[in-house]
């Protein structure tokens, strides 16, 4: 780890942190990724079609870190298909049930001051680590 | 319809700045997130550095918000509305957390990688939406409404 990999999270960050800001003043709404996907999902005319705009956005992110650098972003996964096909069920499921993810409670609830939210992200965060440690113990 | 537009577009600018931004802070790297969550192992502190710079910055945006009546293309501010900390919130976060964990993938994440072409993200992508279809349609969810309705 360089220092510039902490100026790049920080940095990305604080883009994020960007566009759920003008996501909340321009148009009023929280910029949490599962209750987008959610609403692109259920037919409700402008609804559907401004959350659906919104992970298009997301989809060109990486092409335009590809245009401004002349790289993609470098990714590994470490799991295997199987466990990632399970892990996929447990996101799409435990958040809609949770009411958001890293972006809704994490991004946006930890700067209202939410309780329910600050309750979640300790959930998720412990949960992500206990399994990240139980899966190393196991040899997985 | 001018308005009808403008939500458009901002919605699409947010989601690629928000993008880009995943992009830049190493968010994408599901290796790196399985890292951070390795508290206990070979710890990679970094990305905590991306949830400071994103609540941060979405700090400002809430206290501009709290001075305006209203967004500036809509006539009121979509928020939630329940506060209880109740089984469905802390469950929930639970088996996300549980997956976050397996995966090194969330949400966000798993949509921008798609990007990059690679098959394990398009499985995740998959089976997420499947797990969120799961939630939304799923048959006890019309029979919890149902209750409600009797509960009322």
């Amino acid at each position: 780890m360089t220092s510039l990999t902490y100026l790049h999270a920080f940095t990305g960050g604080a883009l994020i942190g960007l566009a759920a800001a003008l996501f909340l003043l321009l148009d009023g709404r929280i910029a949490g990724v599962s209750g987008i996907i959610g609403g692109s999902l259920k037919p409700a005319g402008e609804n559907q079609l401004r959350n659906i705009c919104f992970l298009v956005g997301l989809f060109l992110g990486p092409v335009i870190y590809r245009l401004s650098f002349g790289g993609w972003p470098v990714i590994h996964f470490e799991t295997s298909i199987w466990v990632l096909a399970l892990a996929g069920l447990f996101v799409g499921f435990g958040t809609r049930l949770g009411s958001g993810c890293t972006s809704g409670h994490g991004g946006c609830g930890l700067a209202r001051l939410s309780r329910r939210s600050i309750v979640a992200v300790v959930t998720f965060v412990s949960f992500g680590m206990l399994t990240v440690t139980a899966m190393n113990h196991l040899g997985y | 319809m001018r308005t009808v537009l403008a939500r458009i577009a901002v919605a699409l600018i947010a989601g690629m700045i928000f993008g880009f931004g995943l992009s830049l802070s190493g968010m994408l790297d599901p290796a790196r997130v399985r890292g951070f969550l390795d508290v206990a192992g070979n710890f990679d502190p970094s990305l905590a550095f991306v949830l400071a710079g994103a609540v941060m910055v979405s700090t400002l945006g809430t206290l501009m918000s709290r001075r305006l009546r209203h967004p500036l293309l809509d006539s009121k501010f979509h928020l939630p509305v329940n506060h209880d900390i109740d089984v469905p919130l802390v469950a929930g976060a639970a088996i996300f957390g549980a997956g976050w964990g397996m995966s090194g993938l969330c949400p966000g994440p798993a949509i921008s990688s798609l990007a990059l072409g690679f098959l394990p993200s398009y499985v995740f992508a998959g089976t997420m939406l499947a797990g969120i279809l799961l939630h939304d349609h799923w048959p006890l969810r019309l029979w919890r409404a149902g209750r409600k309705r009797l509960d009322a």
